[in-house]
């Protein structure tokens, strides 16, 4: 079971946590001309890398934020995990 | 003669507590401190069981985990249990154990007819045999194999014992309570450390409880009392006997089974049988020591073939002979103390060293015992059936190939010592890579994945005064990066005897025209032999050499054959052991408890119940409740002998004639407030919200990105930036986030805020023709005409002084109210309604007359919204707004979703008007096409139409739109009906909807 720093809690077990997919998607803004093939992108394709990921995870059971976890896809090494807002660059 | 083998004088059980028990229906004698393994041992008793494929008898061959065969079904206070190891099963007052594996008794088995035509049960004898031909699978094979195999019988029993879970954070979790243990958790402590010591035996101490040494002027045994004594006293440390660390996951986190109770008679009362330890260590020691490698040769599965350190173990822990004449089989000096462990004692014992000229000081302090060595020695083949008579020996060349003349000594046990294997399952489960030591012939752990470190045995250091050193080293390093304290404690001085490299050699050839059995996986009957072929018939991998031999794969996962095993690969690939690798470490690393995994989450625990505030009345008003999701919701109110059918049918008619009410409270609800509010559901719903007036409320549909259907519900607006958002009960969670995900990530720019209410009010639906009429009543202070409470109108209301919101919003398709109260008011609400509602004829009604009714009015709910359809699906694409994007909307012009045949829900009703439609039916055009019959449609929901007076269903339909008035055949396979039906409108009941404008 990982063990996930929630930045607005602390260290938490994972089993508090929803996960919610990569975190570097997208989503095209509202009232845009979207291509076909750029919305398929972003609903649909995922690369499922192996290696550093930056994801998405809920606090559910906590204080509810959507937070970013750079984690290894292959190790579950977390390597920092940010606020919805913070730039993950 | 009771406890024959018993010595007097020597053990660490307690003789002034004698326990009986019963072992195969025979009653025995044995002491407090003793295992099942050792009271039989003291009594003389060696054939335990019959082995899994051949039924060869079965004895003791180790003294603890690593146990492969002496495996007993137990019972224990009325329950049984199988798959339980007599050699770490603690004695107690009225134990009983049975055999397992043998029928019709261990002593005459027929399964060992097995043994006889083995010739038949080579490696993947079963993959083989059992294929063809098919039909035999069941009515032959099957039988047979069930019959024969396993390891005992599961109780069909519910187990009665409490099992409990429990989460821990420390410091520095240790697992094993030997020498390095000790040392690590010791300096550990005594720095400020918070340490759990965890140990699998009921005893602490490990090696240091057999072995000759001496540390700081005590002998190992007195050191680790007084070190355990100090522990314990310390409120830093926790530390546990009978607990095994089974599982090394993620993050440094660790479970660890306690077993609490399995030790007494009976669970004492309010305590657990065993819990479950969820350990998150910020540093973990791996002390877990290592297992004693035997050595193969013919018939090494005999009774009395036993590890040289088990002998040991049963002579000095438990003060038990494993025999009177022992034969000690090594290739190294473990061997010896355990022969001058007997010498001492009073027994005779013979060593065969397959050492040429060994030198070391235990070697000539067994020479200068007297005792009787023989060099460049080894067994042959164990001869005896029931248990060791004899023993072949012979001579071995100095390469290892040529056997001299056999001669036949007797002895009543050889005890083997083929050398160490580390225990590295916990440091390669924690994801180290492993590599192969030479001068051990094993594997240690290479470098530390997680925040963890091996030491002592378990690294491959078989030397105390190292060990201890390193560990007090590591433990007080670990300590301190933790704890930042830096108190050292002063080493002890420590005595042992050195000893000198052992033998590399692992397995007797077979004498010229013998061809005996040599045994590498003991519990899962697979021999040299077995292994040979499978490489002879192609298999190179060491996984599939594992699963085409079943080597290793028993309950003891391998702990004493997989390395013998390897090495006999490498013989025969010429291939060094590292090049042929090692089959995968998996946890759990000894077999634990369904119960223990389970923990409380059982039956009513196994997930929380939600009841709503009335639910008091309706268990007192005859409801009979059906599982929501985690709620529990009144089918129906049971009138007298009434079913399902019968009582639903008159609860959904009473609301068409009078008025019903039904406990909403399961509806999700989401207070949702902010300046903009109006924008998120704008963006979030696919219709227009932006101009929805104050007091009023609107239907919405949200999609998913994907534009499948997410939810469907009813948001009021309270006031100017204050909203009251419906879900469905079985989605409320999943809304809620759906929303925060775009309000915290999407749109942050958005300032609203968006909290779960569902537990804070109380719902009550109140519908049915007399619905306006007993509205009234309840809220004589309120205008609730239809022109001051219009449809889809929101007011706040007086119920007999009590705050209340009333909507005006229909699920049944008749005028119709919900009211909510605070959760606390809810019963008194529900009283009110019923009580003043008895003019008006009002029944209850639950979630089956719920379900008729919005069936029959062609209301799409969650059969309907499967996470599967589109809002064309579901005749909601009025609802599509064009002037806005929304969520998903973009979807929504995906090729299929365009289709002209798309398909759409209908209304389906059976030609006779008489049978009902399972629900999941398949719509055929054809019933007698040939399969697959190609599926038009599916029923999705079924009900009896209480407004026409037969069956009704929705369905999923292929061109629906077109459909209507065709006939089609819904066919179940399941429920093996055809039944000729027409395809009809899906709004079967008031298709205007003039009745919720009333
Ligand atoms: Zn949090």
């Amino acid at each position: 079971m990982l063990y996930i720093k929630c930045p607005h809690c602390g260290m938490r077990s994972q089993n508090e946590f929803s996960y919610g997919g990569d975190a570097t998607v997208k989503r095209p803004d509202l009232n845009k001309e979207v291509s076909d093939q750029d919305w398929d992108n972003f609903v649909y394709n995922r690369k499922s890398l192996r290696g550093k990921h930056l994801e998405l995870w809920q606090h559910l059971s906590g204080c509810r934020q959507w937070i970013k976890v750079e984690r290894d896809t292959a190790t579950h090494e977390i390597f920092r995990t940010l606020k919805a807002n913070e730039d993950n660059s | 003669m009771d406890q024959n083998y018993r010595l007097s004088d020597i053990g660490l059980i307690n003789r002034d507590k004698k326990l009986s028990f019963k072992f195969n229906d025979k009653t025995y004698y044995g002491y407090e401190g003793d295992t099942l393994a050792s009271a039989l041992i003291a009594n003389g008793v060696h054939l335990i069981g019959r082995s899994f494929k051949y039924h060869r008898p079965r004895g003791f061959f180790g003294a603890g985990v690593d146990e492969p065969y002496a495996i007993v079904q137990l019972y224990r206070n009325g329950e049984t249990e199988p798959n339980i190891k007599a050699t770490e099963q603690e004695l107690f007052e009225g134990l009983e154990a049975t055999s397992v594996n043998c029928w019709p008794s261990v002593n005459f088995d027929i399964g060992a007819i097995n043994n006889f035509f083995k010739i038949f049960l080579p490696a993947g004898f079963y993959y083989k045999t059992f294929m063809w031909p098919k039909s035999f699978w069941y009515k032959v094979y099957e039988p047979f194999i069930r019959k024969a195999a396993g390891l005992g019988v599961a109780s069909t029993k519910h187990d009665k014992e409490r099992y409990e879970h429990k989460y821990e954070y420390c410091d520095l979790l240790i697992a094993g309570s030997g020498p390095s243990g000790l040392a690590s958790a010791y300096a550990a402590a005594k720095n400020g450390a918070r340490v759990i010591l965890a140990e699998d035996k009921a005893r602490f101490g490990g090696t240091l409880l057999t072995s000759e040494v001496n540390i700081g002027n005590q002998s190992g045994k007195e050191w680790a009392e007084g070190i355990i004594a100090e522990l314990k006293e310390m409120p830093n440390v926790t530390i546990k006997n009978r607990s095994q660390v089974f599982g090394y996951y993620d993050h440094n986190m660790l479970v660890m089974s306690e077993r609490i109770s399995d030790h007494l008679p009976k669970t004492r009362k309010f305590h657990p049988k065993q819990r479950l330890w969820y350990i998150r260590a910020k540093e973990v020691i791996i002390s877990s020591g290592s297992i004693e490698r035997p050595i193969v040769f013919g018939n090494n599965d005999t009774p009395g073939v036993m590890l040289s350190s088990a002998a040991k173990e049963y002579l000095k822990v438990y003060g038990v002979l494993v025999g009177r004449s022992p034969l000690i089989f090594t290739n190294n000096d473990s061997g010896y103390e355990t022969a001058i462990e007997f010498k001492k004692n009073g027994v005779d014992p013979i060593i065969l060293d397959t050492r040429k000229d060994p030198q070391s000081e235990i070697v000539d302090e067994a020479k200068n015992l007297g005792i009787n060595i023989k060099f460049s020695y080894v067994v042959v083949a164990a001869q005896g059936y029931k248990k060791v008579k004899s023993a072949d020996i012979a001579k071995i060349s100095d390469d290892k190939e040529q056997l001299g003349v056999v001669e036949n000594i007797k002895c009543d046990c050889i005890c083997v010592s083929g050398f160490w294997t580390p225990t590295i399952h916990l440091a390669s489960q924690s994801g180290n890579k492993t590599k192969f030591n030479e001068d051990i012939d094993a594997f240690v752990p290479e470098a530390s994945k997680q925040n963890e470190t091996t030491l002592g045995a378990a690294n491959g250091s078989y030397t105390l005064d190292e060990t201890l050193k390193s560990s007090f080293e590591t433990g007080h390093e670990l300590s301190k990066k933790i704890t930042n304290n830096n108190n050292k404690i002063s080493f002890p001085n420590v005595v042992e005897k050195k000893s000198t490299t052992h033998d590399k050699f692992w397995c007797v050839p077979l004498p010229e025209g013998k061809n005996y059995k040599r045994f590498l996986d003991f519990q899962n009957d697979v021999a040299v032999s077995d292994v040979e072929i499978a490489l002879k018939e192609g298999y190179r991998s060491i996984e599939h050499v594992k699963r085409y031999t079943t080597l290793g794969m028993a309950t003891d996962q391998g702990k004493t054959s997989n390395l013998n095993g390897l090495q006999l690969v490498s013989n025969i690939e010429n291939k060094v052991v590292p090049n042929v690798g090692h089959t995968t470490f998996r946890p759990p690393y000894t077999p634990v408890s369904i119960g223990a995994i389970v923990g409380r989450e059982v039956g009513k625990h196994s997930k929380p119940t939600r009841k709503s505030p009335m639910h008091s009345w309706h268990e007192k008003n005859n409801a009979v409740f059906v599982d929501a999701g985690v709620w529990l919701r009144p089918r129906y109110y049971k009138q007298g002998n009434e079913n399902l059918f019968e009582g639903s049918k008159r609860e959904a008619k009473n609301v068409r004639t009078n008025v019903g009410v039904c406990d909403v409270t399961t509806l999700g609800k989401i207070d949702i407030k902010g300046p903009d509010a109006a924008e998120l559901l704008n963006r979030v719903y696919t219709n227009a919200w932006l101009k929805l007036p104050v007091g009023k409320a609107r239907y919405g549909v949200m999609l998913r990105e994907d534009g499948i259907v997410m939810d469907d519900g009813t948001t009021t607006r309270i006031s100017e930036n204050h909203y009251h958002m419906t879900t469905t009960t079985a989605q409320a969670a999943n809304v809620l986030s759906h929303l925060e995900y775009y309000l915290q990530l999407v749109w942050p720019e958005l300032s609203v805020n968006v909290v779960s209410t569902t537990e804070q009010w109380a719902g009550a639906a109140i519908a049915g023709p007399k619905s306006r009429d007993l509205l009234q009543k309840l809220f004589s202070n309120s205008d609730v005409s239809n022109e001051g409470l219009p449809f889809m109108g929101y007011m706040e209301g007086d119920l007999f002084g009590v705050k209340a919101r009333i909507f005006r919003i229909s699920f049944s398709g008749e005028l119709a109210y919900e009211v909510n109260v605070e959760s606390d008011n809810g019963n008194f609400m529900w009283e009110k309604i019923i009580e003043v509602g008895q003019e008006f004829k009002i029944q209850p009604y639950g979630t089956e007359a719920l379900s008729t009714l919005r069936i029959e009015m062609g209301h799409v709910a969650g059969s309907e919204l499967d996470g599967r359809t589109i809002p064309y699906d579901n005749s909601l694409e009025g609802l599509l707004s064009k002037k806005k994007d929304f969520i998903g909307k973009r979807s929504l012009t995906r090729e299929a979703f365009t289709a002209e045949d798309r398909q759409k829900v209908v209304g389906v009703v059976p030609l006779d008007k008489k049978t009902s439609i399972p629900e999941g039916s398949h719509l055929v055009k054809d019933s007698n096409a040939p399969l697959p019959n190609p599926k038009l449609g599916y029923i999705s929901a079924s009900c009896w139409s209480v407004e026409h007076d037969n069956p009704f269903s929705l369905a999923i339909l292929k061109d629906g739109k077109n459909m209507i008035g065709e006939k089609l055949f819904a066919m179940s396979p399941l429920k093996n009906k055809v039944i000729p039906v027409e395809i009809v409108s899906s709004h079967y009941v008031d298709p205007k909807g003039e009745r919720v404008r009333s």
